[in-house]
């Protein structure tokens, strides 16, 4: 007779916790997509003209495209024609004026996901921005943002209220021919956020959106805009989630940030799409392009993530350091379980002298979920005293799962300092009988061992969202030993 | 009322086998409560093998021969379960846990047990005061309580912080495995306060070292000597000493020609 230790590879298995539906008739367009589904969207947004002419110059840019198929996923190929390119919920006309209008059965999921939308958020400090398939549904706090002089909205609100502002940065981070799934997105975007934040303003409370896909055989296609003038700080956090479906849906959102001189940004993603089931079935392909522009001397633009969800995750969040003594900083969490594939990781790129970089990249592999970490480390030649630093580090759980790093460094500049470091390491057996030899339950000491591994990544987030994220990292790994 | 002489734990038999290798090879051994028990024995003898398998330590298989914890089969219990029901094993090489605060573990660790007891937790407030004071006692610095566990932690350190364990969980059963070995004596002396500061009536302790000078420090009631994969001498204290003057060889020729 052996002892009973639990084997390390079982313990996967519990159910996704969002995967309801909510019932709520909405407004959706056929599937399909050509010109006239974007002029049905633009006019449906009530867009001004120039929106509509930057959805179709992107749209006939992306008709040239091919889909890229560099990264390390499999997964068959995508019908653009089968997805449904808008889906609201019905309301009466123009959408909510304040929380009272919305409809009561949209304020129960929110509640349902744990979103503070009510009390709930004025108790934590957070404005809310929710997107629910393809709308806004509220914000939050405007008014005292608004005395602040910070502009929090939905993107839609955005193109009515600010089209200056819109036209000004929107594409000058993420251009719309930067690369296929951007390109649909800036034809076919549907919400999104949109902040403002004005010279010298130090943003009173954390910004966040929540994004839900609700409606089957739709793609949720959001833009998001971020302007911190010069002088000005902020921080935003974003957070997703989807009901369990068998067919796979699509998401392909667009952030841009743009921090002028001694701006800060600091954005914060935690992201739970409905990964599929422990067969590999069903989930979200999530191919995101999220890119920070450090336009301004000084300043700074900081990326942390947390990827548990989705079936596929596809997403290098990047800085542009552009800006003398500009800064970028990129912190990781991404797991893979079951089938799970993420390929993600960063860009950074250096054309200002003395500029910054760190990225501290955590892979998570278990199940038969496959993890590779990608980036770019690129020193143009007018970088004079680039840095950077790099630490890569996969853990792996069980026989079956993989982890692969893909690190490029391209430098031009003799002067460059670029470090790379890579670490890849398993959860031992020695390590769990530790645990349970001091009483810890295997799924607790599990727990607490990938926590340990993730710890210089979560010390990143908010305090609230920290506790959030090492939930939902403990609700993931259910079932990866047992 | 005191527990002192009832049976703790009780090996009968034992043969244990790691792949190809026996290893243990019909192993008794009988621990009651208030005793302290020392087993030596040369390298590869199977001290080890012993408290890993009482402990729970996967990779190893018991080809007959049992062992009862308080009355119950011992074997049968899943090792967090032996641990909740107060059986400690100090470990001869602590593991590394990046990341992982020590005070952290500690906490987890005394909770898993206080709540298998029935008992409340403890929150992060009152536990501080609890670990503080038992530091203080051992003369540890504070520091060990915030760096990940065993991380970089230097041998000395690595075996102190096993003793902090053993000191806070009180288990009734607590093994140790070669705890002794590479500290100076400043350390011994401290592990040794550890071990003796847990000595009760109601508690049992086996010590597992190759030397006896943990010996002058914690006088042992029983000593065994393992060899083969068996236990072939018992006896007092004195045996330990014999040892040290005459080496393991004598009793290997001694079960060679038995």
């Amino acid at each position: 007779m052996s002892a009973k230790q639990p084997e390390l590879e079982s313990l996967v298995a519990r159910k996704y916790r969002h995967g309801f539906v909510t019932d709520i008739a909405s407004d959706t367009v056929a599937p399909g997509l050509d010109e006239d589904v974007i002029r049905f969207i633009s006019a449906k947004k009530g867009e001004p003209a120039f929106m509509l002419d930057w959805r179709l110059k992107a749209y006939r840019r992306w008709m040239r495209m091919e889909v890229p198929t560099w990264a390390h996923v499999h997964y068959p190929p995508i019908d653009f024609q089968e997805i449904s390119y808008y889906s609201a919920p019905k309301q009466n006309k123009d959408g909510p004026k304040s929380l009272a209008d919305v409809d009561p059965k949209l304020l129960e999921t929110y509640d349902k996901l744990g979103i503070p939308l009510h009390e709930r958020a004025r108790l934590a400090g957070v404005a809310v921005d929710a997107v629910f398939d393809s709308v806004s549904v509220a914000t939050t706090f405007k008014e005292r943002l608004a005395e602040a002089g910070v502009i929090f909205c939905p993107f839609s609100e955005a193109v009515h209220k600010h089209p200056a502002l819109v036209e000004k940065y929107l594409g000058t981070v993420v251009p719309v021919g930067d690369n296929f799934y951007a390109a649909l997105n800036s034809a076919v975007f549907t919400d999104g956020s949109f902040v403002f934040v004005p010279k010298g303003v130090r943003c009173p409370m954390e910004l966040s959106t929540y994004f839900r896909i609700n409606a089957s055989k739709t793609g949720q296609f959001e833009r998001t805009l971020i302007v911190a003038e010069e002088g000005s700080h902020v921080s935003y956090l974003e957070g997703c989630t989807a009901p369990m479906r068998d067919e796979n849906q699509l998401h392909a959102a667009v952030v841009e940030l743009v921090a002028l001189d001694d701006a800060e940004i600091k954005y914060s993603t935690v992201q739970n799409w409905y990964p599929g089931d422990e067969n590999g079935v069903g989930g979200i392909y999530n191919f995101v392009t999220k890119r920070g522009d450090c336009r301004g001397r000084n300043s700074k633009i900081s990326w942390t993530q947390v990827e548990t969800g989705s079936a596929i995750t596809w997403k290098y969040p990047s800085c542009i350091l552009r800006g003398d003594g500009s800064s970028g900083v990129f912190h990781s969490v991404a797991l893979a379980n079951h089938y799970q594939q993420a390929d993600t990781g960063t860009k950074m790129i250096h054309m200002g002298r003395n500029t910054t970089s760190t990225i501290i990249s955590k892979g998570i592999s278990a199940g038969h979920g496959q993890n590779a970490y990608r980036g770019l480390v690129k020193v143009l030649p007018g970088a004079d005293g680039a840095r950077n630093h790099t630490q890569c580090d996969s853990l792996l759980m069980g026989p079956h799962c993989g982890a692969h790093t893909f690190p490029y460094i391209e430098v031009k500049n003799p002067t460059a300092v670029v470090e790379h470091e890579a670490t890849t390491s398993k959860i031992s057996d020695d390590q769990l009988f530790y645990c349970l030899q001091r009483g810890i339950s295997a799924e607790d000491a599990v727990n607490m061992i990938v926590n340990g591994f993730c710890r210089q990544v979560f010390r990143e987030l908010p305090m609230e969202f920290a506790v959030e994220a090492q939930n939902l990292l403990a609700v993931s790994l259910e079932g990866a030993v047992g | 009322m005191s527990d002192a002489g009832r049976t703790i734990l009780e090996v009968r038999d034992l043969k244990v086998r790691a792949g190809e290798r026996q290893i243990l090879d019909g192993l008794s051994l009988t621990v009651r409560a208030g005793e302290v028990h020392a087993i030596m024995g040369p390298n590869g003898s199977g001290k080890s093998t012993l408290t890993g398998v009482l402990a729970g330590r996967p990779g190893f298989e018991v080809v007959s021969g049992g062992a009862t914890y308080l009355g119950r089969d011992l074997l049968a219990m899943a090792p967090e379960e032996r641990a909740r029901e107060g059986l400690f094993l100090a470990f001869q090489y602590p593991v590394e846990i990046p990341g992982v605060n020590n005070v952290y573990l500690l906490k987890a660790s005394l909770n898993a047990l206080r709540r298998h007891r029935g008992e409340p937790e403890l929150d992060a407030f009152e536990f501080l005061n609890l670990v503080r004071s038992k530091l203080a006692e051992m003369h540890m610095d504070e520091s060990l309580l915030n760096r990940g566990v065993n991380e970089g932690f230097s041998g000395g350190e690595k075996k102190r912080n096993e003793i902090l364990q053993m000191t806070l969980l009180q288990p009734t059963l607590a093994l140790l495995d070669e705890t002794d070995s590479g500290l100076d004596i400043d350390a011994l002396k401290l592990v040794a306060d550890g071990v003796n500061a847990l000595r009760s009536p109601d508690r049992a302790i086996v010590l597992v070292t190759h030397y006896q000078r943990l010996l002058d420090h914690v006088v042992p009631d029983r000593v065994h000597v393992l060899a083969g994969g068996r236990i072939v001498k018992s006896g007092g204290r004195e045996l330990a000493l014999e040892l040290e003057q005459r080496g393991y060889d004598w009793l290997r020729e001694g079960t060679a020609a038995a």
